[in-house]
Formats: C-alpha cells, sequence, structure tokens
C-alpha cells in the first residue's frame, strides 16, 4: 500500500493514525486551509474536493483510504498568477458573502461539470436513458444541493457556474 | 473517534478471514461510519476497508446484472445498462444524499447504513434500544414525525434510510454474501429486519459476513419505472415517504407490478400485499387507491407521523397513475 497521497500535485506522507479525516490531514497537517470545516459531518458541503477528478467530502473520507490518490483542494486550481475560470466567474457575479462556502462550492461545481459531461443524471433529470443532458436552472440547483450557503448568495452561484459552463460548451 | 487499526485487504477472502475477529467492521465508503465513528456510536477496534473490492458492473447474457458491492453509487447510477433497463435505480440512487457522497458511498455500504433516527445519534441524551440494547426508546413519546408507520416494534420505531434500497427490493435485487462458512445468497428483502425486540440488529448478517455483490434480475417491464419521494424539502433530505414502482399495462389491466416504500419503515418495504390486489386489476387511480388501503391497513401512526399514511397511499396512487400514460417516463 503506497504511504503518500498527492495533494494539488506534490506529494505528501499518509499520517500515522487513520482517524486523521481528509479534512484534518489538509488543514492541520499541510496547512491547506481552503477546503473548510463547517459540520464535520456530511451536510454542509464546505470541505468538498476533487479525488482524480470526482468531488468528494473530505471530512467524511479517511485520510488513510486515498492513498495512491490525486487530491486536488481549491489551491491547486488556479494558474500561475491567474485565477481559475471559475473562481474569476465568482468574483464577477458575487457569488459570495463571507466567502466560507466558496472553495467547496468551486471545486464541487468542477465535479459537476464532468459528472454532467459523462451523462450522469440527476434527480431532475427527465429521461434518465437519455444520451446528453443540458444544463438547465433545475439541473444546476439540484447538481449543487449537497453545497449549502448561508449567506444565500445562490444567486451569484448559480450565475458564476453557468456563465463558466457555457464557456467550456462553446465550440 | 476512538483508537481503530485499518487494514485493506485485496481480495474478498482476506477482508472476510479479517472479518471474523471480534469488535471489527467493513468500511465501504465511510460516509455513514466515518460519522458513527466520530459521533462514538460506533467503537470498534478494528477496521477493514472494502472499498477497494470488487467495483465491477457486469451483464450478463440472462438479462441480470451483477454489481460488485464496492461499486460507487454514481457509477451505478449513470451506468448506461442500469439507466435504460433498471431506470428506477438510477432514479432512486440520484433521489439520494449528494453528489459528493453518492461519490463515496459504495453499494454495499448504502444497503448497511445504519438509520437517521435522531435518538440514536444523541448518545449523551437520549435513551435507544439500536445503540443501547434494553436501554428504552425515547422516540416513541418523542418526536417522532421521520419515523416508522409499517412493522415498528415496542423497542424501536427507526426508518431505514436509503433510497437506492427501495429500489433493490421492488426489483428483487439479491445479495451476494460471504462469510467464515462460505458463500451464500439472499434476497434484498430478507436481509434488512423488522425491530421486534432486537432493533439492534437491522439486518439478519451473521457476524463478519461481507456483502460481495447484488444481482438484479432481468425485468422485462423494467423500463416503465418511476421514484417518488417526498421530502421537508426538495433535495439532500431523508424521505418522509418514498415509492419505487414498476408497472406493466396491457389493454387497461395490471398485468404486473413491483411496488416498494421507503421512509415508512424499519427496513425497505416491499408491498407484496398491494401488488397482489394490483394483478389483473384495470389500471386505474380507485383500484390504486384501493390497493394502498390494503398495504396501509396495518399502520400505526406515532404522535407526530399519521400524515405519513395519508402521503403513502397518495404517493402510491399518484406514482402508479404516473405510469399509465407514460411509458418510459418519470412520474
Amino acid at each position: 500500500m503506497p504511504m503518500t497521497i498527492t495533494i494539488n500535485g506534490s506529494e505528501a506522507p499518509l499520517p500515522a493514525d487513520p482517524r486523521v479525516s481528509l479534512l484534518d490531514l489538509l488543514r492541520d497537517h499541510l496547512h491547506l486551509s481552503g477546503a473548510k470545516k463547517g459540520c464535520n459531518q456530511g451536510a454542509c458541503g464546505a470541505c468538498t474536493v476533487l479525488v482524480d477528478g470526482q468531488r468528494i467530502l473530505s471530512c467524511l473520507a479517511l485520510a488513510v483510504q486515498y492513498a495512491g490518490r490525486s487530491v486536488v483542494s481549491v489551491e491547486g486550481l488556479a494558474g500561475a498568477g491567474q485565477l481559475h475560470p471559475l473562481q474569476q466567474a465568482f468574483v464577477e457575479h458575487d457569488g459570495f458573502q463571507c466567502g466560507y462556502c466558496t472553495p467547496g462550492q468551486i471545486c464541487s461545481a468542477i465535479g459537476m461539470e464532468a459528472e454532467l459531461r459523462r451523462g450522469v443524471p440527476s434527480y431532475v433529470t427527465e429521461d434518465v436513458a437519455g444520451a446528453a443532458i443540458a444544463l438547465s436552472h433545475d439541473e444546476l440547483r439540484e447538481r449543487m444541493s449537497g453545497n449549502l450557503c448561508r449567506c444565500g448568495a445562490y444567486n451569484g452561484i448559480v450565475a458564476a457556474i453557468e456563465e463558466h459552463h457555457q464557456s467550456q460548451e462553446a465550440p | 473517534m476512538n483508537p481503530f487499526t485499518y487494514a485493506r485487504p485485496a481480495t474478498a477472502a482476506d477482508a472476510v478471514r479479517m472479518g471474523a475477529a471480534p469488535d471489527t467492521r467493513y468500511l465501504g465508503g465511510g460516509t455513514n461510519l466515518v460519522d458513527l465513528l466520530r459521533e462514538t456510536i460506533e467503537h470498534p477496534a478494528a477496521l477493514v476497508d472494502v472499498s477497494g473490492l470488487s467495483d465491477a458492473i457486469e451483464e450478463r447474457a440472462d438479462g441480470s446484472i451483477l454489481i460488485g458491492a464496492a461499486v460507487k453509487n454514481t457509477a451505478l447510477a449513470e451506468h448506461r445498462a442500469v439507466r435504460t433497463r433498471f431506470p428506477l435505480l438510477s432514479r432512486a440512487i440520484v433521489a439520494g444524499a449528494s453528489a459528493q457522497i453518492r461519490n463515496m458511498a459504495t453499494v454495499g455500504g448504502n444497503i448497511l447504513q445504519r438509520t437517521r433516527c435522531s435518538y440514536f445519534y444523541d448518545e449523551d441524551g437520549a435513551r435507544c434500544n439500536k445503540r443501547d440494547p434494553g436501554q428504552g426508546c425515547d422516540a416513541i413519546d418523542g418526536f417522532n414525525r421521520m419515523h416508522a408507520v409499517l412493522g415498528a416494534s415496542d423497542a424501536c420505531v427507526a426508518t431505514h434510510p436509503s433510497d437506492m434500497c427501495v429500489a433493490l427490493a421492488a426489483l428483487d435485487a439479491v445479495v451476494h454474501l460471504r462469510g467464515a462458512n462460505g458463500e451464500r445468497r439472499l434476497a434484498l428483502n430478507d436481509l434488512h429486519r423488522l425491530p421486534e425486540d432486537h432493533p439492534e440488529f437491522d439486518t439478519v448478517l451473521a457476524p463478519g459476513e461481507l456483502i460481495t455483490a447484488i444481482e438484479l434480475p432481468a425485468l422485462a417491464f423494467g423500463a416503465n419505472a418511476a421514484y417518488r419521494k417526498v421530502r421537508d424539502r426538495s433535495s439532500y433530505a431523508f424521505a418522509l415517504v418514498s415509492v419505487a414502482a414498476v408497472l406493466d399495462v396491457r389493454d387497461g389491466i395490471v398485468h404486473d407490478v413491483r411496488l416498494a416504500l421507503g421512509g415508512v419503515a424499519h427496513k425497505p418495504w416491499r408491498a407484496w400485499r398491494a401488488e397482489a390486489a394490483l394483478r389483473g386489476r384495470q389500471a386505474t387511480e380507485a383500484v390504486f387507491r384501493a390497493a394502498a388501503d390494503i398495504e396501509l391497513a396495518d399502520a400505526r401512526p406515532l404522535r407526530d407521523n399519521a400524515f405519513k399514511i395519508a402521503l403513502a397511499r397518495n404517493a402510491i396512487a399518484a406514482t402508479l397513475a404516473g405510469l399509465v400514460h407514460t411509458p418510459g417516463g418519470q412520474a
């Protein structure tokens, strides 16, 4: 079993104690405080990170379970001196007030776009057997329902994600 | 969390050997167990991580599908054969939890998740026979809006929280098990148990027995299916009542039907009596309501959840009615 985990492109040692969550590994051991500890019980989505491109909740993940896997937190999204386009869209659309849920929202939306490209259905998808799913307003809200924003900045969040998704889909 | 050891066996045989040790728990995606460990509701000495075992989905010549127990919920919901031939299962999975949780949770772990009864979680403040056998149940006379109306006992009124399992119950899923004494197969409908005097046992699994796969038998009319979930908010909430239905109507007559309920009992509730009352009858709303009444005849409300009986009745009728004129569509 590999004893390391890749975090934002760099290898890091796994904790010796299997009780350490992936979230605590990021925040307390590696001092990457982007992913937030909101509820620490899988209800709020503030701790969302990407593992091999899939969005997960790092608070419910034991770090040791992710040995050998590649984790991207919000710190791993921006290029040199340049925000990720979705981060930029959040700025332009006021996709936050306090910002606490924002790293989780952004990682979640990136994972959501990948799910959409694969054709993963959602609860509001009318034809689950269909090939392509358009990101309607209802689809977006349903697919992002695992990320709460207590400031209620949802309209800005939705607008930012819609804009980024459209720019990705454009030929 | 109390300390525990962690092992990640490479094969089911190794996992079962490790799982035979006392005070050991199998770990899937962790979305329920890690929370229970943190709350010290569960405090095993050892975790055996089975999330790296079979994640294959095999389409077989007889029309059945064999699903490895470590398949993630999302991977199952998005699989083409499931979406086209067993859309009920895709719909039920995406009705549950959030996308992040579905990306982590395994099929085996979903089946074995514990109740979300808040008294079960409140170790410091509430009595619970499921958590501490013989202690008593504070839910029976407490806030029990979310609790069971069918098959409950004087010891426990908790519900099974899974959406996926309601679909599996309707689809006659077969669970493949491996234990110290070899392998066996069990209908999903016989896996979970009613609480009776021993709510500490959610299932009939023997200690150390491992779910290795789930088999979906072929169902010719499986495409005409709906999963209707009624909850307090429109997404990311547990069911008050849910209905899984698959319907085969020919010339206005119910030729065959599969029906199961969620949110109403200690186990996913297969509506056998309603099914029997529907077969051969006209596919009308009045017949659907009458069948629902037969299924719910033994329902017993608690202080706060009498509404669930009327809700279940209406949801059953509406879900079936939605399948009469829209083959392949959703309700």
